[in-house]
This record gives structure tokens, sequence and C-alpha cells, in this order.
């Protein structure tokens, strides 16, 4: 399967709480962020925790203006994070 | 991983779970702690800062270090293996313009192969909440005060890749060489939360 996504696109993550272990951290949820680079590829950790077979999948740095994940702030953050998390965003800020 | 760690109820169950599974046989008393030492050992803010400083006097090696650090590390005998499996390296270099500062918000991934065991700062939940919130004060609490004008970017280690600051090199250090110049470099310029 090739990769979704490539350095530049524009990507939202998820927003939904699941109800085991996700890498997601809960502050990134629902954020609107640019894709830095593909991070390698790895078993998608959420699946891990449960004890199942997972395959590899492109893993990203995702970075967020800080304004978009609390608000206000003039830093960024660079989460790192499975494609499984991230949607295409359409949307333009 | 979080703040009040030896005395939670998850710490008292994993002693629970390891004393049961001592006393079927199954695990040797002390085993847990000679695998995490066996996993920390070797690791050293020594090779991190050795790294550094020999980015600071080969600028093709700084160019390598920013464009594959796994490679770039290699050439000096350091590895992120160890773990289940090769961790991904990222270098990200501090200028007059952009400072950098790492942090796991989920646990406390760290590169232990270049740094050694974390710091008890790096993994409380003090740091871990309010770095990425508020980067600047934080950092001016570590006696960083950065310029209004220089941006920050906070790196959330939250899945599978290590990060390494590659500090400035300070001024009036010309006349150093690499080995000297690998003694100016702290744990905490490794992190960014120190200029060096």
């Amino acid at each position: 399967m090739p990769d979704r996504f490539v350095a530049g696109d524009r990507v939202r993550t998820r927003i939904a709480d699941p109800p085991g272990h996700t890498r997601l951290p809960r502050y990134a949820r629902g954020a609107r962020g640019e894709i830095v680079a593909t991070a390698g590829h790895h078993p998608l950790a959420d699946e891990r925790a449960r004890g199942l077979g997972s395959a590899p999948r492109a893993v990203y740095h995702v970075r967020f203006p800080a304004s978009e994940l609390f608000g206000d702030g003039e830093h960024a953050v660079v989460v790192e994070l499975w494609e499984d998390y991230l949607e295409p965003d359409g949307s333009r800020s | 991983m979080s703040g009040e760690h030896a005395s939670s109820p998850v710490a008292a169950q994993v002693r629970h779970v390891e004393a049961l599974l001592e006393e079927r046989g199954w695990l040797a008393p002390g085993e847990v702690d000679e695998r995490i030492d066996a996993f920390a050992a070797g690791g050293s803010p020594a090779h991190g800062a050795a790294i550094v400083a020999r980015a600071w006097t080969d600028p093709g090696y700084r160019e390598r270090l920013l464009a594959d650090g796994n490679a770039a590390i290699a050439e000096l005998g350091y590895s992120m293996g160890g773990a289940l499996q090769e961790q991904k390296l990222t270098v990200m270099a501090n200028g007059p313009d952009e400072h950098h500062v790492v942090v796991c918000t989920l646990c406390s991934c760290y590169p232990i192969a270049l740094l050694g065991p974390s710091p008890g700062w790096y993994k409380s939940e003090a740091y871990r909440s309010r770095v990425v919130r508020d980067p600047r004060g934080v950092l001016r609490e570590f006696g960083v005060e950065l310029p209004a004008t220089t941006r920050i970017t906070v790196w959330d280690a939250s899945a599978e890749s290590r990060y390494l600051v590659l500090p400035r090199r300070p001024d009036g250090t010309d006349g150093l060489g690499e080995e000297e110049l690998a003694g100016l470099v702290t744990r905490k310029g490794l992190i960014g939360t120190a200029l060096v």
C-alpha cells in the first residue's frame, strides 16, 4: 500500500476517543496540521497494545500551529502520528 | 510513567504481578531491573555531546546528521538499536531564528542510547503537560530566555521516532578542539531546555 500522505499535505486528526490505548495525544485531536515528513513504517500501537497483529503503515511528523491546538500561542508542535489517525483536510484556514 | 509513580495503584499491581511470577519461578528476583539496566547500558549524554561536537567542527557531518540521523551517528559508532526495532533518529538544529525542544507527552520516550536514562523532570507531568502549551514560559524557568523573534518548535515523541537537538555552537569557541567542545554540551542542551 502506498503512503496516504506526502510532505506538505494538509491533514486533520481524528476526534474520536478510542476505548483503549492510542498514541494520538488528546490535545492533538480534531486539529489541522501539515505533514512535515514520513518517519518510517510501523505497526499501529493501538492494535499492538491489544495483542492484535498489525501491518506496518506510514507514520508522519505532523506540524500544528499552537493556535490550532490551544486557541493561542506563537509556537508550533510537531507530533508523530500514524496515518490511521489522519484524514485529508480539504478546508482552508 | 507519570508523576507519583512509585505509590500509584498501577505500580502496586505491577509489583504484585512480579511477585506472583517470581513465586512460580517464571521470573528471577531482580530480573526486570537487570533487563532495564541492560537496555540502558552504554547510553550516556557523552555520546550525544560527541555527535554535536563533530557537527560543530565538520559542516559535511552536520548536513548528514540533519538529513539522516541514524546513518550519521553510525559513522561515530552509535546506534538507535537496542529496543524491539531500530528507532528513527531525527536531529533538529537550533539557530538564531528557531529553537527546538523535545518532550514525550504520552509517557517518557527518550533517546537513551545517546543521552543515557532520562532525568526526572523529563518524566514529570508538569514538564510533559506544560512544555507543549507554553514552551517559552517553561524554557524561562530553565533559565533560557529566547528573543521574541525566535520561533519555538516542540517535538512530541508520541510514536517510534526519537529526537536530538543540535544546539548552537557558543561564541568564542573557535580555538577549541572537538573534545573540548563536547565538554561544553549538556544533557539539557540536547533536549532543548538549555542553550548548550
